[in-house]
């Protein structure tokens, strides 16, 4: 890939234990990620898949190997340090949404701006900036269960992009979607990408929606595939 | 803490106390575990504070109780009547137009069937003197007449009228081997003497055959400062051998034994019934934090902190305490302040009645101990909402 990376993993394993068994997800995993890029992520069940997605995003620690995001080293962060980091340059987009339900869609995608020093008439304008860009202005003051499964993802992607992180990390984001659904998420990252740059890493089980990434990446029992141009 | 954090807190607390309703059941049953254990700490402490209050009220310090040397109450003192005259000829003692404000006083004690159980009590009987009723400023006859000097004849406080069987105006009684008629009710200001019957302190020597021995001796001063000279006069004179206390300290010691044991036993059954409360409250605190352990690792993915998270679901834990306080104080207010009842006084074997007492401070005390319990029942599941790896916080339904 590029020289350029935006995010730089070298030698990255990680074990879980299983009882007195351990279990190696991943094996010494050597990865680069240009900015801009729109990454997909697919395997088999139990490849490894979301682990690296967590491991990019601070949500996990590699048993070893480094990983580098935008020039800094995550792995070696306090946990304090990297929740920081986390709410600066990471947004999550998750297969069940998980949008708080007592929350209307506009608090829920202003929860991330709870963590700057935003005052609450700029975290509100924003929160509604964002829900504009994925279309759902008109649905703002709606909990989550007014809405539609694709609706809830597109607040979702929303909360994701309110803090305009470096990273967009999406795990099986139209898993739980219909075709007709799937395709308008997947329409908004395209967008999201070529229009403003996001680097985004998508996991995903569905070739359709891999076929939207600029590059394919397999992973297999903890090792890394072939590449592909999508 | 920034207001950064403070509105994360906030934020986090607000959404888990909307939430509660969803685990409306479980709150309910933790939250009137500890108003249940609010409502018996205050009632049982009311106790002590309503007996603490009579035996406080009773008590003057311009009132000196003179008992023998050696004696802690009257029960176990004895004076003579060449005594009880050297005392009343003190220049400490007040004088009016009948001469020395004092009481020589006999004390025996009588079986009464109470009237809640039927079940024998002893009731003092106490023997006065004619001017005994201008030591307690506050004695007042509210039904029928003082009892005739020289008769057989009594008048009941009203605390041992409504408790005790036959001692309502009209009423025949025997003790010892005497028959006594009630002539009259009286108040004092709910002291200790409305739990006594009282008569002709010459009439009860006779039909106990006491001779003319008394066991203690009341004596208004003419101020309270005057008690320590009385004290100093009366332990030097030779042909005396007696103690003197101002009857506040003889009363504040009777208390003691009593408030003691009632608050040792109420904090007890608190602390017992307190823990499972708490058991209550980390169970509640339990199934919050697991019903929304996928929103819990939601929020820490998007980089919200441990504190907010511990300080939100111990928010909610105190709330529950803060409710379930707030009912148990409501509850003991109505349910025991005011109530009368009699206990024995350890001191001198007899029955005191008194009015469950829920004060101010109580209240706090039951509110302070109910956020104690709901701040322990939050602590561990906070702490575990707080601990949880986030992955695998997000694969929880």
């Amino acid at each position: 890939m590029a020289d350029e990376a935006l995010v730089r993993l070298r030698g990255v394993a990680k074990d879980y234990k299983r009882g007195s068994e351990t279990v190696h997800v991943l094996h010494a995993l050597d990865l680069d990620i240009p900015k801009g890029d729109f990454l997909a992520l697919m395997g088999p069940s139990g490849s490894g898949k979301s682990t690296l997605l967590n491991l990019i995003g601070g949500i996990d620690r590699p048993t070893a190997g480094s990983i580098e995001i935008a020039g800094q080293r995550t792995d070696s962060m306090s946990d304090g340090d990297l929740g920081r980091w986390r709410a600066n340059h990471v947004g999550f987009v998750f297969q069940m949404y998980n949008l708080l339900p007592v929350l209307t869609a506009e608090r829920n995608v202003e929860l991330p701006l709870l963590l700057t020093k935003l005052s609450a008439a700029e975290r509100k304008k924003r929160a509604n900036a964002a829900l504009k860009l994925v279309g759902l202005s008109e649905r703002a003051h709606h909990k989550p269960r007014e809405l539609s499964g694709g609706q809830e993802q597109r607040v979702g992607i929303a909360r994701a992009i309110v803090s305009d992180p470096t990273l967009l990390l999406c795990d099986e984001p139209t898993g739980d979607l219909d075709r007709k659904s799937g395709d308008e998420i997947l329409d908004l990252l395209q967008a999201l990408n070529q229009q403003q740059g996001k680097t985004i890493i998508m996991v995903t089980h569905d070739p359709h929606a891999a076929a939207r990434a600029k590059h394919v990446l397999h992973l297999n029992k903890g090792q890394l595939g072939h590449e592909a141009a999508a | 803490m920034s207001n950064n954090s403070l509105a994360q807190i906030g934020a986090i607390t607000a959404m888990n106390v909307r939430n509660m309703s969803q685990r409306a059941a479980s709150s309910i049953v933790a939250l009137i575990g500890i108003a249940g254990v609010v409502t018996v700490l205050i009632g049982v402490l009311s106790i002590a504070e309503g007996f603490r209050a009579v035996l406080e009220i009773s008590g003057s310090d311009q009132v000196a109780i003179v008992l023998r040397n050696g004696a802690t109450d009257e029960m176990g003192s004895g004076l003579s009547q060449d005594q009880t005259r050297v005392i009343a000829d003190s220049p400490h003692a007040l004088r009016d137009e009948q001469g020395p404000v004092v009481s020589p006083e006999l004390y025996v004690i009588v079986d009464r069937p109470l009237l809640t159980t039927g079940t024998a009590a002893n009731v003092p009987l106490r023997g006065v003197g004619q001017q005994a009723t201008k030591l307690r400023g506050n004695f007042k006859i509210v039904e029928g007449r003082n009892f005739t000097p020289g008769t057989f004849e009594v008048v009941v406080g009203k605390g041992a009228s409504m408790q005790f069987a036959d001692l309502k105006v009209g009423d025949q009684f025997r003790a010892g081997t005497t028959n006594w008629t009630v002539v009259g009710i009286f108040e004092d200001r709910g002291s200790v003497a409305e739990s006594e019957v009282w008569t002709d302190a010459t009439v009860l020597q006779g039909a106990y055959n006491r001779g003319s021995s008394y066991q203690s001796m009341r004596v208004k001063l003419t101020s309270a400062s005057a008690m320590q000279a009385f004290k100093d006069e009366l332990t030097s004179d030779p042909r005396l051998n007696v103690r003197v206390f101002s009857e506040k300290q003889y009363y504040e010691e009777q208390s003691r034994i009593l408030t003691t044991l009632v608050n040792t036993l109420g904090t007890s059954i608190a602390v017992l019934m307190g823990l499972g409360a708490i058991f209550a409250a980390l169970n509640t605190m339990y199934s919050a934090v697991s019903s929304r352990m996928r929103e819990i690792a939601t929020l820490r993915a998007l980089g919200f902190g441990s504190a907010p998270v511990i300080t939100s679901v111990l928010a909610e834990a105190m709330l529950i305490g803060l409710i379930g306080g707030l009912l148990g104080m409501i509850v003991s207010y109505f349910a025991f302040n005011g109530m009368r009842a009699s206990t024995m006084n350890f001191a001198t074997f007899s029955q005191l009645t008194f009015a469950f007492t829920v004060t101010p401070q109580l209240l706090l005390q039951g509110l302070i101990w109910a956020l104690v319990l709901g701040l322990i029942g939050g602590l561990l599941p906070s702490l575990r909402a707080a601990k949880l790896p986030i992955t695998t916080g997000l694969r929880e339904l």
